[in-house]
């Protein structure tokens, strides 16, 4: 006659629970110390004052960051990859924000057909982007170069076009455009019309309207659209590494630097990089959240990611 | 919307038909395209289809192993969490953000001869080659790709009425059969949405391959790494570029088409 049998029947206690619980909390921690040790990792070692190998511990040292800022090869690599990205984001950006507005008013056949290409651009692996660019920029510049030389007369092969960073640009912002499209969009749908209704019936122009009704609204999905094509063109290697020519970037040098194996100049390096996106990040949380808190929307999520 | 147009225009859909044309070419004498019209990209690709087949499995298996990792974490996330709710989104939206090709690298330094290798090696005194092995491809690709299949599962789970649960467990049922036949379903589109999310830039992966397979490891993306900047002979990319846009529109149809069929309300899942 133990307690078990004169328990009245009823659903019997979960036994598994704790465990099933427990583990849940363990596997989110692992989760999440998995997703920081590395870039702990870069950090910490770019801090290493030793000569050349990156885990001997040698003290605590600013000296490679010394060292990388006073080499040129990768301070015209960081002036470039800051000018792509922004230059990208910047076109992107507006490119766009457009196509998201414009795609309210076209016909049901062009959207479709719109959002087949926005569709076909992301599903794409960024690979075979990369090399249809190369391809459309090679043929490019082989067609154009012999009228360059036509028109400079005999002694002009100055004027000769080259893979650049204008390849970049173009290629980044095929990609981009598509992320700020949908982000946008995803922003316009939940948008309130009836605002826009009341501007055109209180006489606004449509570029006021545009600009004291619809731009406001939109501003947080424009603001992470832009800032994620930032980061996105400023850490890209794929792209770049197949449409550069002789173009440095910051990925393509700490990408050819580690065929000699890890340096701690490669961790400042990574370090640095890895410093330009979290401020991007913060900057951009910041602005987003201040616009929240000034529109009383309360239902933001980090950099607009969810709502894409 | 007519810059977008263009854009869309003459940087995709025109690249991808020369890429169409150049791979009935030949390899001009300096590399690059001479104009043919021969199958022959066709059929060296299917007599070596190696690169093919490794890649398929690895972004398979990466997809899996994803999954597996992924739904407890964006379950606990959605369900759990409580109050830091939105600091463990941050937290994993941060890394995320940062650069693919830097986190990629640090695995260099913790799996390499200064790191995991060389403890295993000290402890046990067996020599491993972890770097260079398709696991530690692997696992590059879960480091990498693991918050895409836990944002839209996340989104869809946090829908999941807990009371849901609660009548399942009235009812009789179990936690598997809970699980099955109620918090599954409710998941699948995000399941859906996350699995397409990871499949598809696995299966052009070249920067984890390259970097933690040592360049041993070969992959469809470095083939054609290979293809483009190294040997530069695009009509043979080009042939094996079209056959991957192939493989994946198939499989990516496939899968929507399987897993979406036992599933009614699957019906209006989107990839975004």
């Amino acid at each position: 006659m133990t307690a078990t049998t004169t328990r009245p029947r009823r659903p019997a206690v979960d036994r598994w629970a704790p465990v099933v619980e427990g583990w849940f909390r363990l596997q989110a921690l692992v989760v999440y110390v998995f997703l920081f040790l590395p870039i702990g990792v870069v950090v910490a070692f770019s801090f290493n004052g030793t000569q050349r190998y990156v885990t001997d511990w040698a003290g605590f040292s600013l000296k490679w960051y010394g060292v990388a800022m006073a080499d040129q090869t990768v301070q015209r690599a960081l002036v470039n990859s800051l000018q792509i990205a922004f230059v990208n984001a910047i076109l992107a950006t507006t490119f766009g924000t457009m196509a998201a507005l414009g795609l309210q008013r076209v016909g049901k056949r062009t959207r479709v057909f719109f959002d087949a290409l926005t569709f076909v651009s992301v599903i794409i692996p960024e690979i075979v982007i990369a090399l249809a660019s190369l391809v459309l920029f090679s043929g490019f510049r082989d067609w154009v170069n012999p009228w360059l030389a036509y028109l400079n007369g005999a002694g002009g092969s100055a004027s000769q076009i080259t893979l650049g960073p204008w390849s970049i640009i173009a290629a980044h912002v095929l990609f981009n455009l598509s992320l700020v499209l949908l982000i946008v969009r995803a922003r316009l749908s939940g948008m309130d019309r009836t605002l826009v209704d009341a501007s055109y019936d209180l006489f606004a122009t449509p570029w006021r309207t545009f600009r004291q009704i619809t731009f406001p609204q939109l501003l947080p999905a424009i603001v992470a659209g832009f800032l994620l094509s930032f980061t996105f063109s400023f850490d890209d290697y794929v792209i770049s590494s197949f449409v550069n020519g002789r173009t440095q970037t910051l990925p393509l040098f700490v990408f050819g630097q580690i065929h000699q194996g890890i340096t701690p100049l490669t961790n400042a390096i990574a370090s640095m990089m890895l410093l330009v996106t979290f401020t991007i990040l913060v900057a951009g949380q910041a602005i987003l959240a201040r616009q929240a808190r000034a529109s009383g929307d309360r239902g933001s999520t980090p950099l607009g990611l969810l709502e894409a | 919307m007519l810059p977008a147009a263009f854009w869309y225009l003459v940087l995709l859909v025109l690249p991808l038909a020369i890429v169409v044309v150049y791979s009935f070419g030949v390899r001009g004498p300096d590399g690059g395209y001479a104009p043919a019209f021969v199958l022959d990209n066709y059929q060296t690709l299917f007599q070596r289809a190696d690169p093919f087949i490794l890649s398929l499995w690895i972004a398979v298996t990466g997809t899996a192993a994803c999954l597996l990792i992924g739904f407890p974490f964006a379950y606990y996330l959605a369900t759990r969490a409580g109050k830091r709710k939105t600091l463990l989104l941050v937290l994993l939206v941060i890394p995320f953000w940062t650069s693919f090709l830097i986190r990629t690298i640090a695995w260099l330094i913790i799996l390499g001869p200064d790191g995991l290798e060389g403890f295993i090696q000290s402890v046990t005194g067996v020599d491993v080659a972890i770097l260079g092995s398709p696991w530690a491809i692997l696992l590059g690709i879960v480091y990498n790709y693991l918050p895409l299949m836990v944002f839209p599962l996340y989104v869809t789970l946090e829908r999941l009425d807990p009371t849901l649960l609660e009548a399942s467990k009235d009812l009789g049922a179990g936690r598997w059969a809970t699980f099955r036949q109620v918090t599954l379903p409710i998941a699948m589109p995000g399941l859906i949405t996350g699995s397409i999310l990871v499949f598809i830039p696995l299966m052009g992966e070249y920067v984890i391959p390259s970097i933690l397979g040592l360049g041993k490891v070969f992959l469809i993306g470095n083939i054609l790494q290979l293809d483009f900047l190294g040997s530069r002979n695009w009509p043979a990319g080009s042939a094996k570029a079209v056959t991957l846009i192939i493989i994946m529109l198939v499989s990516v149809t496939f899968y929507v088409w399987t897993t979406t069929r036992s599933q009614s309300s699957g019906r209006d899942v989107s990839v975004l």
